[in-house]
């Protein structure tokens, strides 16, 4: 399966170029932008290691592609990372654009557990085969 | 009252002019605090358009038909409405009147009171061919009464976390008839394929072919079964409109125990059990999505009714995360320039008066969380351009007929339309034009994505160009460079 988190995930994978162009929208809106890695995509996990502090002074797209870069050295095909841009703005103060720009080749997926309740009720719990190993020996790491 | 004459005048029996009564007041400067409405009025044949205004004011506020001693044991200065502008619409019968209302003829955090005065008695009132109640000015200080969309556009995209594109969605076709089984087989299908949301539709609510109960179970199989398929948070408008409060209540409880990250409710429900169901949905952590059901048949003319940007600051009030506000390019009425003021009442916190738009004051929401407006009614996915020109990207799409409808199934369907919008989005943050070169880039897309390309030969041409019959009075005129 093909996780589809983020802005773009139904688009062919960005080009660095492509993610530059992204990068230069967000940097011409005053967005800050931030990475973030996760070997635990479970759609409820809201909080991705950060990669850092967003970048909220880099002026030139090249200095956040720099960090793309280190980022994925350090966090190679085991990991997702997300790219996302902050918008400060008040009535906003949210993500204002967020999308993959990493992904493990193999993505398992999740496990959908139905547990049979009262009257036909079912309680649903998801869970990704990936997490099934501890946090950094997932994704074909360390196997 | 300046003389003893005419205060004597003012409080003889019988019937008087609402203007002399007060009604009237050209000199009236409105207070921060006022409520104002404009009224588009078309008085009978005879009848002085300031004395039509005037009994518009009395009659939406202290006035009956004749003069009242009682008046004169309350400050009624004080509470009588004022009529204080009438503006003939260029050359037709028709005046614009504004009119002011202190904010304690109110009941604090009430859209039920507020619209008992204003729409209450007034449009039946015969010297009037017609009336309009084409906007309102909600002064702070009785924005402040109310507690406004139980999550609004920021947490709520927060909750699914989706950022930086149109919400998608679709409503499950056909509207009636589907057993519950079948029914949840579309919800898994279209969420699997790509989409955000599935909907009920506004009639579906519990008939002999589909009981609620059986459809919430199904569909949140169809749910929990996509979230797995994508590993995104998706959900499913679970209808609870019903015939009492007690059954509406009864249903979202359900809803909610579910899982279901949504509900939604009619707007025939009434402004009184949709405060209520904001209040629930605030209280339980469940996002309200409103279907304008029935509308049309107060907003659409442009003579009598109620304008839906109305409305739309009404629901902004009462609180619902979502509410249906046009799609310009559908099959249902949206002049542009006035489906824009919709949405701009729904999402921003200040909107500037703006005549070309149909905005008549300058309103002020005071960080009252934003509204999340929804198109739906004859969309598809090619038509991704002009939909993310016209209705920007808070917003959610629903395309139900494009999205069932699709030659290779729903899911096709969908993955068709969350290709449109994701090119859209990327061509645009690229700084393309999109809505010049919408189609190419709609078409190099497709060609990565069958679906799309099915999609776009199936209904590529497909418009529903009508003249629109709610259209602003003011546009605006193009400046010669």
């Amino acid at each position: 399966m093909k996780i589809t988190q983020g802005t773009f995930s139904y688009l062919p994978e960005l080009t660095d170029e492509e993610i530059t162009a992204q990068v230069q929208y967000c940097l011409d809106n005053n967005w800050a932008v931030g990475l973030e890695f996760t070997d635990d995509p479970h759609p409820r996990n809201v909080y991705w290691e950060m990669w850092g502090l967003p970048m909220f002074d880099v002026e030139d797209a090249a200095g956040v592609m720099y960090e793309v870069k280190a980022c994925r050295e350090a966090y190679p095909k085991h990991y997702y990372i997300r790219m996302s841009a902050f918008d400060a703005k008040l009535g906003r103060q949210t993500t204002a654009l967020s999308f993959l720009i990493q992904r493990p080749e193999e993505e398992p997926g999740f496990m959908l557990e139905r547990q049979e309740d009262h009257d036909r009720v079912i309680r649903y719990t998801l869970r990704s085969y990936a997490a099934n190993q501890p946090e950094g020996k997932r994704y074909g790491r360390d196997q | 009252m300046s003389t003893e004459a005419e205060k004597k005048e003012r409080w003889s029996a019988g019937v008087q002019s609402y203007a002399s009564m007060g009604y009237y007041n050209a000199d009236y400067v409105p207070k921060d605090s006022d409520i104002l409405s404009a009224f588009r009025i078309t008085p009978q044949d005879g009848v002085d358009p300031i004395e039509a205004a005037a009994a518009v004011a009395g009659e939406s506020s202290t006035a009956t038909w004749t003069v009242v001693w009682t008046d004169r044991l309350t400050a009624h200065e004080h509470y009588q409405a004022k009529a204080y502008s009438v503006e003939r619409v260029g050359e037709t019968d028709q005046y614009i009147a504004k009119i002011a209302y202190d904010i304690d003829l109110f009941e604090e955090g009430s859209v039920a009171n507020l619209t008992s005065s204003i729409i209450g008695n007034v449009f039946g009132f015969k010297p009037l061919k017609a009336l309009r109640l084409e906007d309102m000015r909600i002064p702070t200080q009785y924005v402040k009464t109310f507690k406004g969309p139980p999550h609004g556009i920021v947490t709520e995209r927060e909750y699914l976390n989706k950022y930086g594109r149109p919400l998608l969605g679709a409503t499950v076709k056909p509207k009636l008839g589907l057993s519950a089984r079948n029914y949840g087989r579309v919800v898994y299908e279209a969420l699997r394929g790509g989409l955000d949301f599935t909907k009920d539709d506004e009639n579906i609510n519990s008939q002999p072919f589909m009981r609620w109960r059986d459809r919430y179970l199904y569909s949140m199989e169809g749910v929990n079964k996509a979230v797995a398929a994508t590993g995104e948070i998706k959900g499913h408008y679970l209808n609870v409109t019903a015939a009492s409060m007690e059954e509406m209540y009864e249903r979202a409880e359900f809803a909610k125990e579910l899982g279901s990250v949504i509900i939604m409710q009619d707007l025939t429900v009434g402004y009184t059990a949709m405060q209520s169901m904001s209040n629930w949905a605030r209280k339980n952590g469940v996002l309200l999505h409103l279907h304008r059901a029935g509308h049309g048949t107060y907003t659409r003319q442009k003579s009598h009714g109620v304008s839906f940007r109305v409305i739309s600051k009404w629901v902004r009030l009462i609180g619902v995360d979502h509410v249906h506000a046009g799609t310009v390019v559908g099959k249902l009425e949206g002049d542009p320039a006035t489906t824009a003021g919709f949405y701009d009442t729904l999402r921003l916190d200040h909107v500037e008066e703006n005549p070309s738009n149909g905005i008549y004051f300058t309103q002020d929401w005071q960080s009252m969380p934003g509204v999340m407006p929804v198109a739906s009614g004859g969309i598809h996915a090619g038509q991704m351009h002009q939909l993310l020109h016209y209705l920007g990207e808070d917003v959610i799409l629903q395309f139900g007929g494009g999205t069932i409808g699709h030659p290779m199934g729903v899911s096709a369907g969908a993955e068709a339309n969350r290709v449109a919008a994701e090119a859209m989005i990327k061509a645009r943050n690229e700084g393309r034009d999109f809505m010049k070169e919408g189609d190419d880039i709609l078409k190099n897309a497709a060609k990565n994505c069958k679906a799309l390309s099915v999609a776009m030969d199936t209904w590529g041409d497909i418009t529903f160009d009508y003249t629109s019959t709610d259209a602003p009075d003011v546009t605006p005129t193009p400046t010669s460079s």
